[in-house]
């Protein structure tokens, strides 16, 4: 390796020799990259082959020879795919905007009014993050029946904030405490109001914060499965991952390719979204993980 | 007004008001009326009456329901133990360095951020008694001779949801042990070296104790999500075959939806609770252990 290498931070990197490093490092982390992409390459040759060639046993499988779009076309006109696709962006925007507002609020009363209890209402948001969703769904179908919001968009944009909320109050609080007190103090002495240096101090400096609680949550009410299939049974209503496991199956029959294109549709949204913005999600990731 | 306005405790209520409000609905009212329909018969479009541990008694007897306490175990067991190996061995890798490292970094997350029951469709295809990719490639190899029903017998269908399961589960594992990693001040690794420390003692004697407070929270958030899976197998075998991958979550979901019997379903899902919260004071007792230990005292 080179002299300049030698002085970079990666500490003693330099004293690997690259033909022990392609061994140790560059094979092993290909192999992980080959498996980890494998099913996306996979969905992407499935949903552009013929059907002829995705049901032979001749010919090598893992190229295609002759690309179709019949698959999209079905997928686009002759089945719900667009209004599936509708409901699950208005639904995962409303409720990540809704439990972005309330988080915000929370994060902040709890982090820097520190009322009494605040210590205590911090921890309970940290353990309803914990209750998963397979827990709540079997009650929550209870009261969406019971509340006359069954097969409706209102009962997956009421019931998401319940694993959105704590979240993003748990990021968010994090993102608050990095805020000198000082900045507020002042705001305080010249008269400003809490809702004021809320809106004017804190959130300003908390833009990197609020992105990364707003991606993360798009992209889990955009994955969200179990509610969706639990809440909702009527085609128009679905959302993309439900509709595409419960409608696109028809009995015996599996419509391969129409399948892997509305699997494949249905993962380019967040898929773009996060390649916009990795850092704040692998921030907010590893920020939720770390507190 | 203006006082009230000033007081901590009256604008934390209000401030509060929204998230609390909704949690209050949409969660803790739940989680509780999941405990109390466990002890009834409800069924789907009639609320049920008082049965007591009938349920539970029930369920105890059932040879479908013990076998998906066991399903879960064994699915929970050898995922997590799985994921965080190669979680660790990626996010070591990452940590290198290495040529294109952000945009490796960004497409190792790729599984974990795609829905879920959208990546298992394509392993679905992948795992096809008759188009399997795996198949073919390994008939051509000549390692085997006629195609494998990769869902079709209960154990490989087991290791199939399994592997599956894995491939999601290893990003979230990888990306959050390396932001470990990178807390970790490089000086240790040249300290341990001049003292003589060969590369697998750095990774025992330095690696792993700086990360253990992350490995507890992370693996305790890989076992509850694992633990409480859903999509996967609703995907990929919907429990089959012979209910050998059922886990709590999809057998819950069988009894209380598909079946009707809330009840049962419910009695089904709250079996699982105690089984988080050992996963969870478990985690929680080990990072209090650490601290402990980074006071100075030798084990």
């Amino acid at each position: 390796m080179s002299k300049d290498e030698a002085q970079d931070t990666q500490g003693m990197n330099y004293l690997v020799s690259l033909p022990r490093k392609v061994v140790v490092i560059y094979i092993p982390l290909l192999v992980f990259l080959f498996v980890l992409l494998f099913p996306f390459y996979w969905m992407v040759i499935t949903a552009f082959k013929p059907d002829a060639e995705l049901l032979s046993h001749s010919g090598n499988p893992f190229w295609l020879i002759d690309p179709t779009l019949a698959h999209f076309k079905k997928l686009l006109f002759d089945t719900a795919y667009p209004e599936w696709m509708w409901n699950t962006v208005v639904v995962s925007v409303v409720a990540t905007f809704f439990s972005l507002f309330a988080s915000v609020l929370a994060a902040y009363s709890i982090e820097r009014l520190r009322f009494t209890g605040s210590r205590q209402v911090g921890l309970s948001i940290f353990l309803a993050y914990l209750v998963p969703p397979s827990i709540l769904f079997i009650p929550l179908a209870f009261m969406v029946f019971k509340l006359g919001l069954y097969d409706t968009r209102w009962a997956l944009i009421l019931t998401y904030p319940t694993f959105l909320i704590p979240f993003c109050t748990w990021l968010l609080m994090g993102y608050f405490r990095s805020i000198p007190y000082e900045l507020e103090e002042c705001a305080l002495i010249d008269g400003a109001s809490r809702l004021q240096i809320l809106t004017k101090i804190v959130l300003p400096l908390a833009v990197p914060g609020l992105i990364s609680a707003g991606i993360f949550a798009f992209t889990l009410s955009w994955n969200e499965f179990i509610y969706a299939l639990t809440f909702i049974s009527s085609s128009e209503n679905k959302t993309v991952p439900v509709g595409v496991i419960t409608e696109l199956v028809e009995g015996d029959v599996y419509h391969w390719g129409a399948l892997m294109a509305g699997a494949l549709l249905g993962s380019v949204p967040v898929a773009i979204m996060y390649s916009f913005f990795v850092e704040y999600y692998v921030a907010g990731m590893t920020g939720a993980v770390k507190e | 007004m203006r006082r009230l306005l000033e007081n901590r405790n009256f604008l934390g209520l209000a401030f509060l008001l929204p998230a609390g409000v909704l949690l209050l609905l949409f969660l803790t009212y739940p989680l509780g009326l999941g405990v109390w329909l466990g002890f009834t018969d409800a069924k789907i479009g009639r609320s049920g009456s008082w049965v007591g541990l009938e349920n539970y008694i029930y369920l105890f007897g059932d040879a479908v329901a013990r076998l998906s306490l066991f399903n879960t175990i064994f699915y929970t067991t050898v995922a997590s133990a799985i994921k965080f190996a190669l979680g660790l061995w990626l996010a070591i890798l990452l940590n290198q360095n290495i040529a294109f490292k952000s945009f490796t970094r960004a497409v190792v997350l790729l599984p974990f951020i795609v829905p879920t029951a959208l990546s298992a469709i394509a392993f679905w295809w992948i795992y096809d008694a008759q188009f399997s990719v795996v198949s073919w490639t390994l008939m051509k190899m000549g390692w085997i001779d006629r195609y494998i029903d990769f869902l079709g017998e209960p154990w490989l269908a087991r290791m199939s949801t399994i592997i599956a399961n894995i491939w999601r589960g290893v990003p979230f594992v990888a990306i959050c042990l390396l932001a470990g990693l990178q807390t970790i001040p490089p000086s240790l690794y040249e300290a341990a070296s001049i003292d003589g420390a060969k590369p697998s003692q750095q990774f025992w004697y330095v690696t792993l104790p700086l990360l253990t407070p992350i490995i507890a929270v992370v693996m305790t958030f890989s076992v509850l999500f694992t633990f409480t899976d859903f999509q996967l197998i609703y995907v990929l075998t919907r429990g089959g075959p012979l209910n050998s991958t059922h886990l709590m979550a999809t057998l819950s979901f069988q009894r209380a939806i598909s079946g009707g019997s809330l009840g049962e379903g419910a009695a089904l899902a709250i079996s699982m609770i105690p089984f988080l919260l050992a996963a969870i004071l478990f985690s929680y007792f080990g990072l209090q252990n650490r601290a402990w230990q980074q006071g100075g005292s030798d084990k």
